[in-house]
């Protein structure tokens, strides 16, 4: 996936200047910054659910899973309904293939008839989650996966994201989850992509990840 | 969009008190409309009190005695009496609700009646009135109800004391027997009579002779005098109803009331279950964070769109058909127009439908939607039963135009036409208008979804 020059205006306000960066494939990258630092908008951007006010993104809406934040599922239907509901509209083949795969990998085969909204907030991510990889995308967007989750659900969340295998974008708050399961990071920061490296380059043999994230934004002002 | 369709419809399925309260209130409204209209106020239901002695209920007309008896009888025609022997009960009767209202006849009133048609003084009899007045409404409607039976029962007297008067003219013009009191049955010869009589002896007279002049001039005057009451009687008969009534529609239809109250009814229930269904099921797109997910490639937003449309105007109009069916075992409704029902329903629904999109995509949340739809449309069904006349022809003519700006009103003028016949087309092309208007604002609104 590339980006080039993407920029997003909302007003007067910039939320996003002339962002670009490549991500290879079976890469996981993590997007982190401040509050309003444009992780979201970028997001969206790449997902095809906002269009940006310039630059462009090489791959098409339909060649992407979206994760948005929320968990953006019909409550009132079941887990397999919801599957089988997105995998029709997404113009899946084997619908019933897919589904099943879907409920093993995100191990919820046994929670199948059971409504959404009786589920716990991980095991909804879960199937946020299902429903972004049910068109077999080539990026998976997560934004902001973790961030309604207990510790508990965090883990195993993010082990079952380790394990899909599939080059994986994600937004967070949480900058030890992006040290500990990002194999590289960008650093956005009033719309400005500030750092794009790997999570060592940027702590730079100081042992702590979250303050010298801190210290790197001082410096540049932020 | 056929599998959204299934989606929105197993989610309707999975909530049933929503599910119930869209069916069981149309069929609520339904049964209660059709109960009030089938048990209208044809004979209400008025406590009578005859404080009338026995045996002084009678009076003379004429040297004709009358029982004031019959002309209650003839009042129980048209009101359902519940008798009763005094004034307090009558009046307890009113007090508890059993009664819409009281008459109570006093004891002196055919003393009273005798009194006037006799040309004796005093004022005529009063009939004593009692009614509950908990509103302003209930109390316009006994009185019209109550002074409309008085009316009725006066009219009847005075076309007897009427008819009683033609007939003594009557005779004074061709003769018979009047009945007088005291003196017994009186033969009275006549005006025709009496000119035949005078004309019989004229000829008997000498052509010369002196009297002949003045019987000619006696026969003469009884022959005019003859015609001339003769004439009299239609104009006396006339008095009873002076003047009488045609009516002409220049405006609108001949629609009867309870088949009008139908169209209100349904279009009513057409309005509240297209719109909070329509602004509902949109809204929760978004609350549901589905929208984004939806709108990115899956499904475009005029699709959504005509989805929503489309769901809650099929189920609005299949609620409401139910209810016209329902109503029609009540009132007689014309089973031949049920293809005009369809299209009147069909228009309605969907002009509603738009609307409630367009409140949906504002609001944005269910419970805002629900509420702005509900605030929305109290005001335009007030608004849209402003009848013309009865208001400043301007401020009319403003109502008019906010009211052709919603779907009630035309939806309400299709229905009406669609149930008692009349121009079906036009208002159908004006729902049709309001549908793309509403579209198009709802169109709108989605790109802040």
């Amino acid at each position: 996936m590339r980006a080039d020059a993407v920029s997003k205006r909302y007003g007067t306000r910039d939320a996003l200047r002339a962002v670009s960066f490549e991500v290879a494939a079976g890469e996981r990258v993590a997007v982190i910054g401040p509050n309003g630092a444009g992780k979201t908008t970028l997001l969206q951007i790449l997902a095809g659910a906002l269009p940006p006010t310039s630059g462009s993104v090489s791959l098409r809406p339909e060649e992407v899973g979206w994760v948005p934040q929320q968990p953006a599922l019909y409550s009132k239907l079941s887990v397999a309904e919801n599957l089988r509901l997105f995998a029709r509209l997404e113009k899946v083949r084997d619908v019933d293939a897919v589904v099943d795969r879907m409920l093993d990998q995100t191990a919820l085969g046994d929670r199948a008839g059971d409504e959404v909204g009786k589920l716990s907030g991980g095991n909804r991510q879960r199937v946020n989650i299902a429903i972004g990889l049910l068109g077999e995308p080539a990026v998976l967007l997560l934004d902001e996966p973790s961030a309604s989750l207990d510790p508990r659900q965090r883990e195993r969340l993010w082990e079952f994201i380790a394990a899909l295998g599939t080059t994986v974008v994600f937004s967070t708050h949480d900058v030890g989850e992006a040290e500990r399961f990002a194999d590289r990071v960008l650093v956005l920061a009033d719309g400005e992509l500030l750092f794009t490296g790997a999570p060592e380059e940027l702590v730079r043999g100081d042992s702590d990840f979250e303050a010298a994230f801190v210290r790197f934004l001082h410096a540049r002002g932020h | 969009m056929r599998w959204l369709l299934l989606k929105d419809l197993q989610i309707l399925r999975r909530s049933p008190l929503l599910v119930a309260l869209l069916v069981i209130y149309p069929i609520v409204i339904a049964v209660l409309f059709g109960f009030a209209l089938s048990g209208g106020p044809d004979k209400p239901r008025v406590a009578f009190a005859n404080l009338v002695p026995p045996g002084e209920s009678e009076f003379d007309v004429g040297g004709r005695t009358l029982d004031a008896a019959d002309y209650a009888d003839r009042l129980f025609e048209s009101i359902d009496p519940i008798r009763v022997d005094s004034r307090e009960e009558a009046i307890e009767k009113v007090r508890s609700g059993e009664a819409l209202g009281a008459l109570v006849l006093p004891a002196d009133a055919t003393e009273r009646l005798r009194s006037t048609l006799g040309l004796g003084g005093g004022g005529p009899p009063t009939v004593e009135v009692y009614y509950n007045a908990e509103d302003p409404v209930k109390r316009r409607f006994v009185e019209a109800t109550i002074e409309a039976r008085l009316a009725e029962a006066n009219t009847a007297l005075s076309e007897v004391v009427l008819r009683e008067a033609a007939g003594y003219i009557d005779v004074i013009v061709r003769g018979g027997e009047i009945p007088l009191p005291l003196v017994g049955a009186v033969q009275i010869l006549g005006l025709q009579r009496s000119q035949e009589i005078i004309d019989s002896i004229t000829e008997t007279l000498p052509r010369d002779s002196p009297d002949r002049a003045a019987l000619e001039q006696v026969s003469r005057f009884a022959e005019l005098a003859g015609e001339n009451l003769d004439i009299s009687q239609p104009i006396l008969a006339s008095i009873g109803s002076p003047v009488r009534v045609k009516q002409t529609v220049v405006n609108g239809s001949r629609t009867p009331l309870d088949a009008f109250a139908v169209a209100v009814a349904v279009t009513v229930s057409l309005m509240f279950v297209t719109l909070l269904l329509a602004a509902g099921l949109l809204a929760l797109e978004r609350e549901e964070q589905a929208f984004g997910r939806l709108v990115r490639g899956l499904v475009s937003r005029s699709a959504l769109l005509t989805e929503k449309v489309v769901l809650s105007a099929l189920c609005a109009v299949a609620v409401t058909l139910l209810m016209l069916v329902g109503l029609a075992a009540f009132v007689g409704l014309d089973w031949s127009r049920v293809p005009a029902w369809l299209a009147a329903l069909a228009g309605g629904a969907l002009g509603f439908a738009a609307m409630g999109v367009a409140i949906g995509g504002l609001a944005r949340e269910v419970r805002v939607a629900s509420l702005l739809a509900l605030l929305l449309s109290l005001p335009i069904v007030f608004l849209a039963l402003v009848p013309s006349g009865s208001i400043d022809p301007l401020l009319y003519d403003v109502i008019n135009v906010v009211s052709g700006a919603f779907p009630f009103k035309p939806s309400l003028r299709a229905l009406d036409a669609a149930i008692n016949g009349g121009e079906l087309l036009l208002p159908i092309v004006h729902l049709l208008a309001l549908t793309a208007a509403f579209g198009a604002i709802a169109r709108a609104a989605l790109r802040r979804f």
